[in-house]
C-alpha cells in the first residue's frame, strides 16, 4: 500500500455528502430541545403533600438536600413544616431522593436550564422556585417503584371462633422475624416521636429492633415509658396516625391501619422479648441514686401512678404509691379486658418497679383508708392520678335497676374476678374503646351482644380493629340508635330497652354530621342486660374541702400548671383528672413531667 | 548531529486522555526511549466513598468510575451485591440490564471513534461519531432518565421498565446507525492515512499479552479470544447468538477493527434482545435502603465492559455498609504497565494514537 492508493485518497472525501444531512445540534434558543418523559432534571416539590420528613435528605449521598424552615408552613402533626432545599451545584440528579419519598411529593422535572450569575441562586427550594414545575412532571416514583415499603407485616392472632370461648390473649404479636421485617420499614423521620405524649424514642428503639439488638430496644424504651408492655398492647398509638407512610400506604390498606409502621407492637414485641422482672432489671440495669431522704406519696396506682413512681424511686425518692384496689395498674387492669391485657403483664411491670424500690399499699383508699392531710404533712410531695372511676349516666328511665350497669363497673368486677351475670342478651350502649371492650367481654360468657351507637360506624370513637374484631366474634352493631328508656320487667329487672332511629344532619357550622331522632322510629329490643359506655368522670370526694379549694378543680379537672402542679405547690397531679385525652400514653407523660418538676422543687436545683 | 534526551508530558490535561492522567516519555529525536504513567490527579477515593455509603447509595458512585461506559460499573457491583445476599434479578431485568450494556458498548465505541481518528488528525469522523452518538444517548435518556450518567441498574434488578414505543425507536436508531457505520468505514478504514498510521503501531506481543494483563479488544487483536460474555456468561448473554471477534497483529489496526466488529455485534445483540425480551417483572424490590444489610461474605463478580473485564471484589461484614470494595479496572493495566512496555520505539506523536487504542480510563487506575 502506498499514498498513491486511489481508492485510499478518494474515499473520505464521500464524506462531503454529509454537509446536505440535518444537523444533529439544534439552535438554542429558538428551539430547545424536547427531554424525555423519563427525564431527571430540576426538582419539583408539592409543598402541600411534602410532610418535611427528611427521607430526601438522608438518602441523598452528595449530601445536596437540607431542610429548612419556610415563611407560610408551619409545623403540625404529621408534618415538621420543614420543606427540602436542593443545592444543585452538589445534586447529581441520581432521583435517589425521588424514589425514598414516603408521600410522593418530590419528583423531577423535564426543565434542565437554570441561568444565574449569583450562586446563591443555586440553592434551591423546589415547589418555591419553580411553581410551574407541576405541570412539568418527568421522573416519578408510585407505589410501586418507591422503595418505601408501603405494606405492613400482617399480625398473627387467634381465630375468631376460638377467642370468644376464653380471655386469652387475642393479637399474638409478632415474633422475631416478623418483628426485623417490620422494624426495617421504618424511615426514622420522628415525626412520630412529636406527637406521642410522652414523646417516646420511637425511631431510636424500633432502629435497634431493626439492628436485631432487643437490649437496645428495651434500654431506649424505659428511658421515659415505664410501663411499655401495657403500651405495647392497647396505646391509642397517635404516633402511627402520622407515620410517613400512611399517606401512600391508604393505597393497600384503607381505612385501617394505612401501612403506618407498627410502632406499637413493635414495642410490644421488645418488651415480650424479655419475660421477667429479673430480666427486665438485667438488661435495663437502670442507675438507682442513693437515698436523698425526701418522702413522695403517689395517689393511684394506673400508669401515672406507676410512672410517677418509678422514676422518683430512680432519683432516691422513698416513694409510696396508695392504691383503693387490691391490684396495681389502675384502669388499665381494671378497666382493659383480660384479652387484651393480660394480668401477668400487668404483674411483670409491677414487680419490675418494686424491684427499683417502688412501695405499694394496696386496699387503701385516701380520704377512707388515710387521709389527705396526712398524706400531705407527712410527704414532701404528693402525686395524683386518680382517673376517671364514675361512669356518667345514660340519663334514661329505669337506668339504675338491676340488670342496667355501666361498663366501668361490669369491667371492674370482671376483671377483679368477681362474677356478674349478663343474662342472654344484652345491650351495650356507646361507641368507645370501653363500650365495644363490655361488648366483647359480655360475648365471651356466651350472650348475645348488641352495641347501640348514636352516630355512624365510622364516627365511632374505637379502634378499627375493636370494632372490626368485635364483629368477628358476633356483636351486632345497630348505629343511629338513641337510647330512649330502659323498660322494666314484672321481675323488677330489665327487660328490654327503647331506642329511637337518627338520620344524620349535616351540621351547619362545618362540623361532623349530628344524629337526629326520627319521630316515631321506637324500636324496642329485648334484653337481660344494659351496659352503659358513654363516657366516665373523675370522683375528688377523697380531697378535703379546704384542699380542694387551694389545689383548683373546675369541671371535673385539677387545674396544673406546666409542671403539672396544682394550686397547692406540694401537690402535683396528672392522667385523665388532669388532660382531656383519657389515654395511658398521656398519663405517662404528665407523671413523666411531674417527676422532673418533683426534683426540681425538692433537690432546689 | 547529537541527539539529546528530552523529557516530555503528556497530560494530565490532553484530549487524548479522558480524565486526568500523565505519560511522562523521555525521547530521543522524535522517538520515544522510556514512558512512565503517574496518576494521581483525580483520586477521589472512590473505594472509600462506597464503604462511607449505604448498599443502596453508592451505586450513584460507581457511574463515575468511567465517563464513556459508566454502565458496566453498575452492573457488576449489582451482581456482586445480589451474589451475597442472594438476591435473584427477575428474567425481564435481566434482558433489560442487557441492554444497557450493549447500548453503552455501542455508545463508548461511536466515541472511541471519535478519540482515535482525532488522535490520528482525522477530525471529520470524530464530529460525525460524537453526533450519532446522541441518537444513542437519547435512547437512554428515554430509558433511564439521564444521557451520559444512567444510574439505571441496581441491585434486585433494573430503575424502571421500557417506556412505551422504546423497542421501536431503539430499532430505528440501530438501523440508521448500521448505514452510517458503512459511512464511517469510508473515513476511517478505507483511508489511507489511517492505515499508514495504525498498521504496526503499538504492538503488544501475542505471548505476552496474558501475562501482561491485556484485556478486551486490545487482547483480541492480539488474536486471543476471550470476553467474559462469552468465557462466564451472566444475565442472558447465553440466550444470545453473537461472535467474539479476533485480530491477528496486535498494532492499533488490529485493535480497531476489533472494536468495528464489536460495533456491528452490539447492533445485533440489541436487536435480538429487544425481539426476545419477555414481559413481566424487570425489580426484585429491596427493602428500606437506610436499614438494608447485607449478610455477611464476600464476592467477586466481572463483566465485560469496551475496555475490557471489569471486576468487583466486595466484602460484607453483615452491616448497612460495604466492609470493602474494591475495583479493577481494565485501565489499570493497560495505561500503566502495558502502556510503559509498549511505547519505546514508536514515534512521538504515535503516543496519543496509542494511548487511545488501548481505552485509557484514569479513573479506574485512580478509585
Amino acid at each position: 500500500m502506498s499514498f498513491f492508493d486511489l481508492k485510499g485518497l478518494l474515499q473520505p472525501l464521500t464524506g462531503i455528502r454529509q454537509f446536505g444531512n440535518k444537523p444533529h445540534t439544534i439552535k438554542f434558543p429558538d428551539q430547545t430541545k424536547k427531554t424525555a418523559d423519563r427525564y431527571r432534571g430540576l426538582h419539583y416539590n408539592d409543598l402541600d403533600v411534602c410532610i418535611g420528613c427528611g427521607n430526601c435528605s438522608t438518602i441523598c449521598q452528595n449530601a445536596a438536600i437540607d431542610m429548612i424552615q419556610l415563611d407560610g408552613i408551619e409545623g403540625k402533626p404529621g408534618d415538621s413544616g420543614l420543606r427540602p432545599r436542593v443545592d444543585n451545584g452538589r445534586c447529581c440528579w441520581c432521583a435517589l431522593c425521588v424514589e425514598v419519598c414516603p408521600t410522593g411529593s418530590l419528583n423531577l422535572t423535564k426543565d434542565y436550564i437554570f441561568v444565574s450569575e449569583n450562586p446563591d441562586d443555586f440553592l434551591w427550594i423546589p415547589g418555591v422556585k419553580n411553581p410551574e414545575g407541576k405541570n412539568n412532571l418527568s421522573f416519578t416514583s408510585t407505589t410501586e417503584t418507591s422503595l418505601s415499603m408501603y405494606q405492613r407485616v400482617p399480625l398473627r392472632e387467634l381465630d375468631p371462633h376460638d377467642r370468644v370461648k376464653s380471655f386469652a390473649e387475642v393479637i399474638l404479636g409478632y415474633n422475631e422475624e416478623e418483628a426485623r421485617l417490620e422494624a426495617q420499614r421504618c424511615i426514622s423521620c420522628g415525626l412520630c416521636t412529636e406527637v406521642c405524649p410522652d414523646h417516646m424514642h420511637i425511631p431510636e428503639y424500633i432502629n435497634a429492633i431493626a439492628q436485631g439488638n432487643d437490649d437496645d430496644a428495651l434500654r431506649i424504651i424505659y428511658d421515659n415509658n415505664p410501663f411499655p408492655e401495657m403500651c405495647g398492647k392497647v396505646c391509642t398509638r397517635r404516633c402511627e396516625s402520622v407515620c410517613a407512610l400512611t399517606h401512600r400506604g391508604k393505597e393497600f390498606d384503607p381505612g385501617r391501619d394505612e401501612g403506618a409502621v407498627a410502632i406499637r407492637f413493635l414495642k410490644r414485641y421488645a418488651t415480650e422479648a424479655y419475660p421477667t422482672a429479673e430480666k427486665i432489671k438485667e438488661i435495663v440495669n437502670p442507675e438507682i441514686k442513693e437515698a436523698n431522704g425526701y418522702k413522695v406519696a403517689i395517689i393511684g396506682a394506673g400508669p401515672g401512678g406507676l410512672t410517677a413512681g418509678y422514676y422518683l424511686a430512680l432519683q432516691g425518692y422513698d416513694v409510696t404509691i396508695f392504691e383503693a384496689r387490691a391490684h396495681a395498674g389502675g384502669m388499665t387492669f381494671y378497666g382493659i379486658p383480660k384479652y387484651r391485657f393480660p394480668e401477668d403483664s400487668v404483674d411483670k411491670q409491677v414487680e419490675y418497679m418494686e424491684k427499683v424500690g417502688v412501695k405499694f399499699k394496696y386496699n387503701t383508699k385516701v380520704g377512707k383508708d388515710i387521709k389527705f392531710e396526712d398524706l400531705h404533712a407527712k410527704y414532701n410531695a404528693i402525686f395524683m392520678s386518680v382517673g376517671f372511676q364514675k361512669a356518667w349516666n345514660l340519663g334514661i328511665e329505669n337506668e339504675n335497676i338491676p340488670g342496667a350497669i355501666s361498663a366501668v363497673d361490669y369491667l371492674g368486677k370482671i376483671n377483679a374476678g368477681e362474677s356478674y351475670d349478663v343474662g342472654k342478651k344484652v345491650a351495650v350502649i356507646g361507641g368507645g374503646n370501653v363500650a365495644i371492650d363490655g361488648a366483647r367481654v359480655s360475648a365471651r360468657y356466651g350472650a348475645d351482644v348488641t352495641i347501640l351507637y348514636r352516630r355512624r360506624i365510622e364516627d365511632m370513637p374505637a379502634d378499627w380493629e375493636e370494632i372490626e374484631a368485635a364483629q368477628h366474634e358476633g356483636v351486632n352493631i345497630i348505629t343511629q340508635a338513641i337510647p330512649t328508656r330502659i323498660i322494666k320487667g314484672d321481675n323488677g329487672k330489665v327487660k328490654a330497652i327503647e331506642y329511637l332511629k337518627a338520620e344524620m344532619v349535616a351540621d351547619d357550622k362545618g362540623g361532623r354530621p349530628r344524629p337526629v331522632a326520627i319521630e316515631g322510629s321506637e324500636t324496642i329490643l329485648e334484653v337481660d342486660t344494659v351496659i352503659g359506655a358513654i363516657g366516665q368522670e373523675g370522683d375528688y370526694s377523697f380531697i378535703p374541702e379546704t384542699f380542694q379549694k387551694k389545689i383548683q378543680i373546675e369541671r371535673g379537672r385539677i387545674l396544673v400548671n406546666e409542671d403539672m402542679q396544682t394550686g397547692d405547690s406540694k401537690v402535683f397531679a396528672g392522667g385523665d383528672s388532669v388532660n382531656r385525652r383519657a389515654d395511658a400514653i398521656s398519663a405517662i407523660a404528665d407523671a413523666y413531667k411531674a417527676v422532673k418538676a418533683i426534683d426540681k422543687m425538692l433537690m432546689n436545683k | 548531529m547529537r541527539e539529546k534526551e528530552t523529557t516530555l508530558y503528556i497530560g494530565p490535561q490532553h484530549p487524548g486522555i479522558t480524565g486526568n492522567m500523565m505519560v511522562k516519555i523521555k525521547i530521543k529525536g522524535d522517538t520515544v526511549v522510556s514512558s512512565s504513567t503517574h496518576v494521581g490527579y483525580l483520586h477521589r477515593a472512590f473505594e472509600k466513598l462506597i464503604e462511607q455509603r449505604n448498599w443502596l447509595q453508592s451505586f450513584t458512585i460507581l457511574c463515575r468510575f468511567c465517563v464513556p461506559e459508566p454502565d458496566p460499573m453498575e452492573l457488576t457491583y449489582a451482581r456482586a451485591v445480589e451474589e451475597i445476599e442472594g438476591r435473584e434479578v427477575p428474567e425481564r431485568g435481566k434482558w433489560i440490564r442487557v441492554l444497557v450494556m450493549e447500548l453503552a458498548r455501542l455508545q463508548s465505541f461511536m466515541l472511541w471513534y471519535g478519540g482515535q481518528s482525532g488522535s490520528a488528525g482525522l477530525y471529520t469522523l470524530g464530529q460525525w461519531s460524537v453526533g450519532d452518538r446522541n441518537y444513542v444517548l437519547d435512547l437512554f435518556e428515554e430509558l433511564t432518565g439521564g444521557r451520559v450518567y444512567h444510574m439505571f441498574i441496581w441491585p434486585g434488578g433494573v430503575r424502571r421498565d421500557l417506556p412505551k414505543g422504546f423497542k421501536d425507536k431503539a430499532l430505528r436508531t440501530m438501523d440508521y446507525l448500521e448505514k452510517r457505520l458503512v459511512q464511517y468505514n469510508k473515513l476511517l478504514f478505507d483511508n489511507v492515512i489511517f492505515q499508514k498510521r495504525a498498521q504496526g503501531v503499538g504492538i503488544i506481543p501475542k505471548d505476552k499479552a496474558i501475562e501482561w494483563g491485556v484485556v478486551g479488544p486490545p487482547l483480541r487483536g492480539c488474536g486471543i479470544k476471550s470476553d467474559v460474555r462469552i468465557d462466564e456468561p451472566y444475565e442472558v448473554y447465553d440466550k444470545l447468538d453473537f461472535i467474539v471477534p479476533t485480530f491477528e497483529g496486535g498494532d492499533v489496526w488490529a485493535r480497531a477493527l476489533v472494536r468495528r466488529e464489536e460495533i456491528k455485534q452490539s447492533i445485533s445483540i440489541i436487536r435480538q434482545v429487544l425481539e426476545k425480551m419477555p414481559e413481566g417483572e424487570y425489580y426484585n424490590k429491596i427493602p428500606n435502603p437506610m436499614k438494608w444489610k447485607i449478610p455477611a461474605g464476600e464476592a467477586y463478580v466481572r463483566t465485560e465492559s469496551v475496555r475490557g473485564e471489569v471486576g468487583f471484589y466486595v466484602v460484607s461484614d453483615g452491616t448497612e455498609r460495604p466492609r470493602r470494595v474494591h475495583v479493577k479496572g481494565a485501565a489499570y493495566t493497560h495505561a500503566f504497565t502495558v502502556l510503559d512496555k509498549i511505547l519505546p520505539g514508536q514515534n512521538i506523536s504515535d503516543v496519543s494514537f496509542i494511548l487511545n487504542s488501548m481505552g485509557a480510563c484514569p479513573p479506574e487506575i485512580e478509585r
